[in-house]
């Protein structure tokens, strides 16, 4: 299945854009594992902004980078969204106040505590009413929405939005399931080879699990401890713009097979001006 | 055609192979359908988590005392107590075996919905935190339980299988985009069969939190009723086993017709107050169905009770299908099993097809007059060939889905 890759968005631990980060993936500047810092959800009025969760913020600052760098309206693109759990303190602020003698808890965590939550505001946001699905896959749930992403680009031949995204959880939560630094990344696909499209990008599912690892230590740190770091290989191969191939782990007996290989800019332009994909 | 509602296309139908049903109706379709015939409600007053507001609840009183044991049993928990007994009826997991043994483990995925997975779990582990160290008790097992994933885990360990599988979770929309999601993995061939569907079990969150919102009920929840007052919360499983038609499946096949997805851009809690997602969720769903609204006999609505959103459904209903085709919820017979929701009334829509009846809404007095839709309060024998239902969840998530026969 293959699929062609406009815009990319990415917000982690010393990783601040994709247009910062890329030089970094690429091996062409030391890696400085630095706090995560998150942009202001400045797609949401500033009431909203102030009350966003954590998830919320992430996914929206990586969904609106990427969306602009593919030059794209999101209004009225698909979405998937992958995370390997929700927003870890609202869940914990819930938990918390439920295991009090009061168990009054507030309307607003409460509906943020659902997995769709960025979905539900990156929708208002955008005024989307496209298509939009939530998933999880545990550690797995990049490649689970890649995989759901892939399809449904494939399936109604229309450009999609992905965006995954992982938070710690505080203690005692965050004892017993350990997420490392917050992590989200997002792409926008699209079945067809168009102008904006920088890479393109064949996808299959076989039997197996690979057991490479990835890059210098801190890196490795990251993509290990974060489900949604799990991306790191594939934009590490987007980032040196060489074609490369790249396995991501699924379900602990499949690999997500990616081949990713650069699209020349010329070839691009002559498929978007003779009006139909590239071969 | 909006062209928001693109994202669905036209596909090839998917037969329903087997499917199981678990609500407080009773375990497995036999006594779902005496319930859903004879306009039969098993809502009660609330004794969950004893709960301290008046409230009803659709409760399986045995998911109390029946843990999981053996193999599985690290994955004991409210929410996969449901799923095995979902699993055990009506010959669901032979049905699995069978369809493993035919295509291959790694030929059959597992996509399937859940609001809360085993939320309940963690809700008790913080209850019984050490009151030293503050830290969970050591049997709290938070991937097998509480992770949104759970479920898929657990049903892929029951049922030997080995295909693609993950959990859609948006809130009360979540099972139905499964079915979609399966159709569209079988189109794209990474499986040949899959099992969809999802289980939602009571939890204080769900409880407190509707609560919060004052959208839960203080009597049985009166969909479409002009005294309605909110929701009762239900726990509830239901499972589908969806593969290509071939030989196997007969004249008396129920197929999986068509999906409709959209967002509401509107309110994170609240629906769109002109329930224009809510129409293209349906409008998707006849496209890809490849059907007129003039061939569906049946609309299994959201109708959760709240004061707006029966009020919104009524209106984009009517807009669609004027007051010709009958319409009702059946959330007054089990409660509203949120992110099973999709699922548990699929299966509601399939026995209706199957026996040819119509289902009632128990508990609906007196039809909002303002209302426009034919919403039918009583149940009867009808002839039922295709349906449409809906779900509609937090985050302005919608999802139609079409059953019906063939052709």
């Amino acid at each position: 299945m293959r699929l062609y890759i406009e815009g990319v968005g990415l917000c982690g631990p010393g990783l601040d854009g994709w247009g910062e980060s890329a030089p970094v993936l690429a091996g062409e500047r030391d890696y400085a594992p630095a706090p995560v810092r998150v942009p202001p959800a400045a797609l949401l009025p500033a009431n909203e902004r102030r009350r966003a969760v954590q998830t919320v913020r992430l996914a929206l600052a990586v969904g609106a980078e990427a969306f602009a760098a593919a030059g794209r309206d999101p209004s009225g693109t698909a979405t998937v969204f992958a995370s390997s759990g929700g927003d870890g303190e609202n869940i914990h602020q819930i938990l918390s106040v439920l295991a009090s003698s009061s168990r009054e808890i507030s309307p607003t965590r409460f509906h943020n505590s659902v997995h769709n939550t960025p979905a539900g505001y990156w929708s208002i946001a955008t005024a989307s009413r496209a298509a939009s699905s939530s998933l999880c896959a545990y550690d797995d749930s990049f490649a689970a929405g890649l995989l759901e992403a892939a399809v449904q680009a494939s399936s109604a031949r229309q450009a999609i939005g992905l965006i995954a995204y992982d938070v710690q959880y505080p203690a005692p939560l965050g004892d017993v399931r350990s997420v490392g630094a917050p992590f989200a990344v997002a792409f926008v696909f699209t079945p067809e080879r168009t102008a904006a499209a920088f890479a393109g990008l064949d996808l299959d599912l076989r039997p197996g699990r690979d057991a490479s690892g990835f890059g210098p230590p801190p890196l490795e740190d990251l993509r290990r401890g974060t489900p949604a770091a799990r991306s790191l290989p594939l934009l590490a191969a987007l980032a040196r713009r060489e074609a490369a191939s790249v396995a991501l782990n699924y379900l602990d007996d499949m690999v997500l097979a990616l081949d990713v290989a650069p699209v020349r800019g010329d070839e691009a332009k002559l498929a978007a001006r003779s009006g139909s994909a590239a071969p | 055609m909006s062209a928001h509602a693109r994202a669905d296309v036209r596909m090839p139908p998917l037969a329903i192979s087997d499917f199981s049903v678990v609500t407080c109706l009773g375990a497995g379709r036999a006594p779902t359908l005496a319930a859903l015939r004879e306009g039969r409600s098993f809502l009660a007053p609330c004794t969950f988590d004893a709960v301290p507001f008046p409230a009803y609840a659709g409760e399986i009183p045995e998911l109390d005392n029946s843990p999981l044991v053996g193999e599985l049993a690290a994955f004991d928990c409210r929410n996969h107590r449901l799923a095995a007994l979902a699993l055990r009826e009506d010959g669901f997991a032979d049905a699995v075996a069978e369809v493993r043994e035919r295509h291959g483990p790694a030929r059959v995925g597992i996509f399937l919905g859940t609001s809360t997975s085993g939320l309940q779990q963690t809700e008790m582990a913080y209850r019984n935190r050490d009151p030293g160290t503050g830290r969970l008790p050591p049997e709290f097992d938070y991937a097998r339980t509480h992770n949104t994933y759970s479920l898929a885990r657990f049903v892929r360990s029951a049922c030997d299988l080995a295909g693609p599988a993950f959990v859609v979770s948006t809130a009360c929309a979540a099972t139905a985009k499964g079915f979609a999601t399966a159709a569209r993995m079988i189109e794209a061939g990474f499986c040949d069969a899959a099992v969809v569907g999802g289980v939602d079990t009571l939890c204080a969150t769900t409880l407190y939190g509707f609560h919060a919102l004052g959208l839960v009920a203080d009597g049985p929840c009166r969909p479409f009723d002009v005294e309605r007052r909110g929701i009762s919360i239900g726990e509830g499983a239901g499972f589908f086993l969806l593969e290509r038609p071939d030989g196997r499946h007969g004249a008396e096949t129920i197929f999986f017709l068509g999906a409709g997805e959209s967002s509401d851009a509107y309110h994170m809690s609240s629906p769109h107050p002109e329930g224009i997602g809510a129409r293209l969720a349906m409008e998707g769903a006849l496209e890809m169905a490849g059907l007129e609204p003039a061939a569906i006999d049946y609309i299994n609505l959201h109708g959760t009770a709240t004061p707006v959103g029966d009020a919104v459904e009524d209106r984009a209903v009517f807009d669609m299908f004027g007051e010709r085709t009958p319409c009702s919820s059946t959330k007054g017979f089990a409660g509203h099993t949120l992110g099973a929701s999709g699922a548990v009334e699929a299966a509601f829509c399939a026995l209706a097809i199957e026996h040819g009846f119509l289902p009632g809404s128990p508990h609906t007095r007196r039809v909002d007059p303002a209302f426009r839709s034919a919403y039918a309060s009583a149940g009867r024998p009808a002839r039922i060939e295709r349906v449409i239902s809906n779900s509609f969840g937090f985050g302005g998530a919608n999802c139609s889905l079409v059953l019906g026969r063939a052709g």
